[in-house]
């Protein structure tokens, strides 16, 4: 597997951002209330990822390391206007829908974790790959948290009626409410879970993440899983070691 | 040294000395006490009641053996504790409910409010009204479609608050001759099953005297007609404040053990339903009242731990 298409599958699969790695909850939780608002929501933060991993990426060795977070903010503020303008003006409905959530795109964990953790540190092709993967991947969970609230919810697949033309269904409305999105997505991240475990048990275990080795393990939101540098190392070694 | 010898000195942990209760036996105990409600209420909504409260039952029952099945657990059917929740959440419903709509409020009672926890004695709030309150959102005009003798009637808390006391016959409510959920109806039937459990000792008096005492103190000050001797019995025997004074509060998962927790849970239950119900949208505010209070309770139980025997009081402060 190259650089890139690793990128990617990290992004979508490995660590998903919503499933696994359990950033951008808000905005998962809030807009999800039908597919079409999640693929928004989705597709708009995949467009600012990106470009912003872009332009960290190729300023990574200009911006001190002092302000960087400041820095980081401005780049990312600064598309989200962009995106913000342009779905105002060619997608009303949409924008009017998801509302807050636009320019709360700038505060995203999802952002600014993937410039902090990657684009700040590597390379401008790979960072845009992996701008792609996670910002797919978000996309990928806020659509199916979306579908399933949606059909259930309102009896509607994308807007199509699905459920509803099944005679003396009533759409359970608590699902497109604040519970239903509670219980959808753990209901969706057990699945996941059941899916790691048999890969794990299978002998092709989705965690520990590779190209990690930063040492910035404090701030890293899978050090539970790779247990630190130095075991991931250690383990590594061993790796090595079984292979001569 | 032989064998009979050597389990003469082992010496298990606490309970020394156990009652001849089982969680079968006290949940047929409740299901006892619930059979007059059951039974009057199928005489007011007629046969589609019992078919809900069947369904219901029925949903229960099959979901936890699938559960129990799926997760390759022993199954726990036996202890009778599904058919109470069943039966309790049959109770809830209205008797023109669609039965399919029945079934999964069963199931998410079963699956996700009890199981999912870790099955009975670990559910942090009670199953029946868990999906009682889940169902009320989900399909709010089915859930509140009152009908009884071929008439959709409103029903008498929602007549109270929409027409006025006048509109009300207190007498017909104590019988239970009135439109609502299928064994709320009935104070007198409610009242000689809660009898029967507490002579039994399955529940003491605590909660549903804390709670319906609270709950009439709180009406006569805020409510619509204050202290009105009519208002106040019409809102007590109305609604579902006595099932669930008497059957849901009393639940031994969801309620607190210590005896002066058991007091504040039900002046709790008793405030919060007089809050919804006079100031609330809905009519209604027992459900609500109770899964709310039943998530206060591993904070009412960590303030009201009694001073061990020999323990001081300055010492249990400084703890």
């Amino acid at each position: 597997m190259g650089k890139n298409t690793e990128r990617l599958y990290n992004g979508i699969i490995k660590e998903n951002p919503v499933f696994v790695l359990m950033l951008g909850m808000c905005p998962t939780l809030a807009v999800t209330s039908s597919a079409i608002n999640g693929i928004g929501m989705g597709l708009s933060t995949t467009v600012v990822l990106i470009l912003s991993n872009l332009i960290i990426s190729s300023f990574r060795k200009v911006i001190p390391n002092g302000v960087r977070m400041p820095a980081y903010i401005v780049i990312v503020a600064s598309l989200v206007t962009v995106v913000e303008f342009i779905m105002k003006a060619y997608l009303p409905s949409l924008s009017a829908a998801l509302g807050v959530y636009i320019p709360l795109i700038v505060v995203n964990c999802i952002i600014l974790g993937r410039a902090e953790s990657y684009a700040s540190k590597n390379p401008v092709i790979p960072s845009v790959f992996d701008g792609i993967g996670m910002g797919f991947g978000f996309t990928v969970g806020l659509f199916l948290i979306g579908l399933v609230r949606e059909t259930i919810g309102a009896g509607t697949m994308l807007g199509f009626p699905v459920l509803k033309q099944i005679k003396g269904f009533t759409p359970m409305t608590i699902f497109i409410m604040a519970p239903g999105a509670f219980l959808v997505l753990a209901f969706l991240v057990a699945g996941m879970n059941i899916v790691r475990k048999k890969m794990e048990e299978k002998g092709t275990p989705l965690a520990p993440p590779s190209g990690c080795l930063s040492g910035a393990c404090l701030g890293c939101s899978n050090a539970g899983l790779c247990g630190g540098v130095e075991e991931h190392s250690k383990s590594q070694d061993k790796e090595k070691q079984n292979s001569k | 040294m032989s064998e009979k010898n050597d389990t003469l000195y082992q010496v298990s942990s606490s309970p020394h000395v156990r009652a001849n209760d089982s969680t079968t036996k006290i949940m047929l105990y409740v299901i006892i006490a619930l059979l007059p409600a059951t039974f009057f209420g199928v005489y007011n909504f007629g046969i589609r009641a019992l078919f809900v409260v069947l369904v219901t039952i029925l949903s229960c029952v099959l979901s936890e053996i699938c559960f129990n099945k799926i997760v390759k657990k022993e199954s726990t059917i036996s202890d009778l504790s599904c058919v109470v929740t069943g039966l309790l959440l049959g109770l809830n419903l209205p008797a023109t409910l669609p039965l399919w709509e029945a079934v999964i409020g069963g199931v998410f009672a079963i699956v996700i409010v009890k199981m999912l926890f870790g099955g009975l004695g670990q559910n942090f709030m009670n199953p029946a009204l868990g999906a009682r309150c889940f169902l009320l959102i989900s399909f709010a005009a089915d859930m509140t479609n009152f009908n009884i003798d071929g008439y959709t009637g409103a029903t008498p808390l929602a007549v109270i608050k929409n027409e006025g006391i006048e509109n009300v016959n207190s007498l017909k409510m104590l019988i239970g001759q009135t439109a609502g959920t299928i064994g709320e109806t009935s104070t007198i039937a409610i009242v000689l099953g809660a009898a029967f459990l507490i002579l039994v000792g399955v529940i003491d008096l605590t909660i549903p005297a804390s709670y319906i005492l609270s709950f009439v103190a709180f009406i006569a000050i805020f409510g619509k007609y204050q202290f009105d001797i009519n208002y106040i019995i019409a809102e007590v025997c109305g609604g579902g404040l006595m099932l669930g004074a008497f059957f849901m509060a009393t639940d031994y998962v969801t309620s607190p053990i210590t005896p002066r927790g058991r007091l504040y849970f039900g002046i709790c239950c008793g405030i919060l339903t007089g809050l919804f119900r006079c100031f609330g949208a809905n009519a209604e505010g027992v459900s609500f009242a109770i899964i709310l209070s039943n998530l206060l309770v591993p904070l009412i139980e960590d303030v009201t731990i009694p001073r061990a025997f020999g323990v001081s009081k300055e010492a249990k402060k400084n703890e």
